[in-house]
C-alpha cells in the first residue's frame, strides 16, 4: 500500500508556499526583502512556485546599505532579470544625504543599525502593507519568538509581550491603517534544511559562500575581508586566506569562516559538524544580549 | 564526495518532520528534559553553550541553566520566566524535530494551545514523587482538546524515588484512569531522569525492571504517518491564479494546500457553496503535474469546467461532504484580557473564509483541573475554556475538530482592535 507521507523539506515547502499565498490573499501591496543572500533567495524561489504560471505577484525589495559585497550585488541584478521580477531599491545613502541618518564613526562603524530607517521609509513611501522576509527562528534567541505573520504599529515597532496568538495554520492579517505587516515564511527551518533545499532543488547562491582565496585580516578573532568601508588598524594585517561567509550581510560586519567547501555538498557536511551557530561571525549581534531584539522593536527585520 | 557522506546526504533528504509540544511547569524539570535532547543529540552549539554558561556564571547560578536557551526576550531572561511560545529544532538522521516549548507560569493555557494546535506529540512531565496533580490533568485535558495524536508521559526524577518500579506502575495506572475520561488515541508512559539521562536518549542502567523505549527512540519512531486525515477530501480554495500570459492566456488554477483526502486528476469533485460539478483536469506544481496529491501538500488544481470559484470556496468530492452551516458550536479558548461579549459580534477566520458572528450562547465553562462543567458562571475570562453557540453571517463549510484540524479550527478576531481574542474547535 501506498504511504501519504512527506519528507521534511516537503513539508516545509508546502508550509512556505502555504504562508506566501496567503500574503498574496490578505494584504493588497506586498513586497519581498530580497538582500541577494541563500535565506531570502530560497524565499523568492518558494515565490516562483507558489504562483507559477504566473509571476510572483509583488516587487523584490533591496535596502542597499551602500556596504555590500560586489558578489551579492551582481547576483542580485542577475537573478532578476533572470526571473523578470520587479526590484526596488531603498537606499541608506540616501537617507544618509538627506540626514535622515547619520553614518557611525570609528573602526567599528557599520551602517548596519541604519537600515532600519531605510526600511521603514521604503515600506512608508511605496505603501507596502507586507513586507516578506527569511528570518528564521533558529537562527537568534529574539527571532525564536516571532510569529509567521508578524504585526507592526504605525511606527513600524514590534512589541514581543504583546503579539497575536498564532494557532493552526490561520493567519491574521488583519490590521489598521498604516500599520503593517512581516511575514516570514521560512520561520521554521534551520540552516542546515536551507542547504539541504538548495542542494535538492539546484538553487544558484552567490559565489562567495563557497569556499575562494580572499584577502582579509582579523579582528577580535574574526575573519573580516578587506574593504573600502572599513578602517584597518596597523596592527590588522592584510592577508590572503581560503574562506566562504556563512550568512550574508553588509560587509562591515559579517565575518568569514575558514573553510574548504566548494560545493553545496561539501557546505553540508560543514554545517553537520560546525561546533559554532551560524551568526556567530555577526558582530551586529555580539553588541549586547539584546542586541536583535533591541534592532526589532525599533523595526529591523 | 565520498560515500559514507553520500548517504548522510541521501538519508537527510528522506527525514520525516515530528512537531511536539512539551508541557510543565515550574520545578518539573522540562528545560531540563529538553536541553538534555538538544545536548545528547549534539544540537547545542559550543558558542550557544559558553554563552549560557557565562549568564548562568553572572547571575550567580551553579550549574548551567539551559531554560536561558529558549528565553530569548530580554524581560525573559530578566524576570527568569518565559513569557511566549519558544520553537526549537534539532534532527537526529531519522527525523527532524519542532519543539514547542509551552511555558508552565504565565497566561499557561494560551501558550499551551498555541503550541499544542500544530503538534503531533505532546510530552507531559510527570514528577515521580508526586504523580498525577492538578497540572498534570490541566495539561493533558488541554492535550485531548487540542487533537494532539501522541501523548507521552514523562515520569520524571526517578533518581528521587530510587527508581522504584512500583512508584512507575502507580502513577500509570492514576494517568490511564483519568485519561479514560478523555479522547486521547496514542498514550505512552516513561520512567525518566532528565538530570542523569535515564532512558531519554540512552537507556537506563538503573531501571533494568522497564522493557519499553527509551524517550528519543519513541520521538524518532512513533508513526506519524496516520495523523493527517487522509480520507476526507478537502480543498480550500486559497488563491486563484490566472497567469494572463501569451503561453498561459486561458489558464486559471486553484491554489491551495489539501486540507484532507487524496485528490487525483479524473476525480468527480463538486465546488461549495455553489454546488456546482466538475472534473479535476490536472494538479499543477512548478516541478510538474502530479498523479495524486494528499494533506498537507500545497498544489495548484485545474478543474474541466469553467466555473466561478474564488478564495473561500472549498473543493470536495461529490460523495463525501462537509457539514454545511450558520449555526455552529465550538470549544473556545479565550485569549484576551476583555471577557467575551455575549450576543457580542466577532470575524472568524476559518479555513481560507472570512465570516462574522454573533455569540449566541454560552453552555458552560470548563474546569480544567477537574474536568467537571462550571454551569453557575458563564463569564468567558482569559484563559478560560468554554462550549458556545455562534451563528455566522454565511454557512461554514466544515468538520467537526475531532475529524480534521484543518477544516474544524477557527480564530475568533475582535473587530476594533483586530486582535485574535479566540481558538475555537468545531464541536458541532
Amino acid at each position: 500500500m501506498k504511504s501519504y507521507n512527506l519528507t521534511h523539506l516537503q513539508e516545509l515547502e508546502a508550509e512556505a508556499i502555504y504562508v506566501l499565498r496567503e500574503v498574496a490573499a490578505q494584504f493588497e501591496n506586498p513586497a519581498l526583502l530580497f538582500s541577494g543572500g541563500k535565506d531570502s533567495i530560497i524565499v523568492a524561489h518558494m515565490a516562483r512556485k507558489a504562483f507559477w504560471p504566473a509571476r510572483i505577484p509583488f516587487p523584490l525589495v533591496h535596502v542597499d546599505t551602500g556596504h555590500n559585497f560586489p558578489e551579492t550585488i551582481e547576483f542580485r541584478d542577475d537573478f532578476v532579470k533572470r526571473y523578470d521580477a520587479n526590484l526596488v531599491v531603498g537606499s541608506v545613502q540616501k537617507s544618509i544625504d538627506e540626514g535622515k541618518v547619520v553614518e557611525e564613526k570609528g573602526f567599528n562603524a557599520s551602517r548596519n543599525v541604519l537600515q532600519t530607517v531605510t526600511l521603514l521609509d521604503t515600506i512608508e513611501q511605496n505603501k507596502y502593507d507586507c513586507a516578506i522576509g527569511g528570518a528564521r527562528r533558529d537562527e537568534e534567541k529574539a527571532r525564536a519568538k516571532e510569529r509567521f505573520f508578524s504585526h507592526r504599529d504605525e511606527f513600524g515597532q514590534w512589541d514581543p509581550k504583546n503579539q497575536r496568538p498564532e494557532l493552526w495554520n490561520i493567519f491574521n492579517g488583519r490590521k489598521h491603517l498604516g500599520e503593517h505587516f512581516r511575514v516570514f515564511p521560512i520561520s521554521n527551518w534551520t540552516e542546515m534544511d536551507v542547504w539541504q533545499y538548495i542542494l535538492q532543488e539546484n538553487i544558484e547562491i552567490p559565489s562567495i559562500y563557497l569556499s575562494h582565496e580572499r584577502e582579509v585580516f582579523i579582528r577580535d578573532g574574526v575573519i573580516m575581508s578587506t574593504t573600502d568601508f572599513i578602517q584597518q588598524r596597523d596592527t590588522e594585517p592584510t592577508k590572503k586566506m581560503i574562506v566562504r561567509f556563512r550568512t550574508i550581510g553588509d560587509a562591515t560586519c559579517t565575518g568569514a569562516v575558514e573553510s574548504d567547501a566548494d560545493t553545496v555538498e561539501k557546505i553540508i557536511e560543514e554545517v553537520a559538524a560546525a561546533r559554532t551557530t551560524e551568526r556567530g561571525t555577526r558582530s551586529d549581534d555580539k553588541r549586547s544580549e539584546a542586541a536583535m531584539e533591541d534592532r526589532k522593536k525599533q523595526g529591523y527585520f | 564526495m565520498n560515500n559514507s557522506t553520500k548517504n548522510q546526504t541521501n538519508s537527510y533528504l528522506d527525514m520525516e518532520l515530528l512537531r511536539f509540544s512539551t508541557a510543565g511547569s515550574v520545578d518539573d524539570g522540562k528545560s531540563t528534559l529538553i536541553g538534555r535532547l538538544l545536548y545528547d543529540s549534539k544540537s547545542i552549539f559550543a558558542d550557544q553553550y559558553e554563552a549560557i554558561e557565562e549568564s548562568s556564571k553572572r547571575k550567580g547560578e551553579t550549574s548551567v541553566n539551559l531554560a536561558l536557551l529558549t528565553d530569548g526576550l530580554r524581560a525573559e531572561r530578566e524576570q527568569g520566566i518565559t513569557i511566549d511560545v519558544a520553537y526549537r529544532y534539532f534532527a537526529t538522521p531519522k527525523r527532524k524535530f519542532i519543539i514547542a516549548d509551552t511555558p508552565g507560569h504565565i497566561q499557561y493555557t494560551r501558550n499551551m494551545v498555541t503550541g499544542s494546535s500544530t503538534s503531533n506529540l505532546s510530552i507531559i512531565l510527570v514528577d515521580a514523587r508526586n504523580g498525577l496533580v492538578e497540572q498534570t490533568s490541566r495539561h493533558t485535558f488541554i492535550a485531548a482538546l487540542l487533537g494532539i495524536p501522541h501523548v507521552v508521559f514523562c515520569i520524571n526524577k526517578m533518581d528521587l524515588v530510587d527508581y522504584s518500579e512500583e512508584v512507575f506502575y502507580n502513577i500509570k495506572k492514576e494517568l490511564e484512569a483519568f485519561c479514560s475520561k478523555l479522547d486521547v488515541k496514542d498514550i505512552q508512559f516513561v520512567p525518566i531522569s532528565a538530570l542523569n539521562g535515564d532512558n531519554v536518549v540512552n537507556k537506563s542502567e538503573n531501571m533494568p525492571w522497564y522493557q519499553g523505549s527509551t524517550l528519543m527512540y519513541l520521538l524518532e519512531n512513533i508513526h506519524i504517518g496516520s495523523d493527517y486525515n487522509h480520507i476526507d477530501c478537502r480543498f480550500p480554495v486559497q488563491y486563484v491564479i490566472r497567469p494572463q500570459s501569451e503561453k498561459y492566456h486561458d489558464y486559471r488554477g486553484y491554489a491551495g494546500r489539501i486540507a484532507g483526502g487524496v485528490f487525483k486528476p479524473g476525480d468527480d469533485v463538486v465546488v461549495l457553496p455553489s454546488g456546482f460539478t466538475s472534473k479535476v483536469k490536472t494538479i499543477d506544481t512548478f516541478n510538474g503535474s502530479l498523479d495524486e496529491a494528499f494533506t498537507p501538500m500545497s498544489v495548484t488544481i485545474t478543474l474541466e469546467d469553467d466555473i466561478d470559484i474564488s478564495r473561500g470556496d472549498m473543493i470536495v468530492r461529490e460523495n463525501n461532504q462537509p457539514y454545511v452551516s450558520q449555526d455552529i458550536d465550538v470549544m473556545v479558548c479565550w485569549f484576551n484580557p476583555k471577557n467575551l461579549i455575549l450576543n457580542g459580534k466577532y470575524a472568524i477566520k476559518h479555513t481560507s473564509n472570512d465570516v462574522r458572528c454573533i455569540v449566541k450562547e454560552v453552555k458552560y465553562k470548563v474546569n480544567i483541573n477537574t474536568l467537571h462543567r462550571i454551569e453557575d458562571d458563564k463569564e468567558v475570562k482569559m484563559n478560560d475554556i468554554a462550549r458556545i453557540s455562534l451563528r455566522t453571517t454565511k454557512p461554514l463549510l466544515y468538520d467537526k475538530y475531532a475529524r480534521n484540524r484543518f477544516t474544524g479550527s477557527l480564530i475568533l478576531i475582535d473587530e476594533a482592535t483586530n486582535e485574535t481574542v479566540g481558538a475555537g474547535m468545531i464541536v458541532e
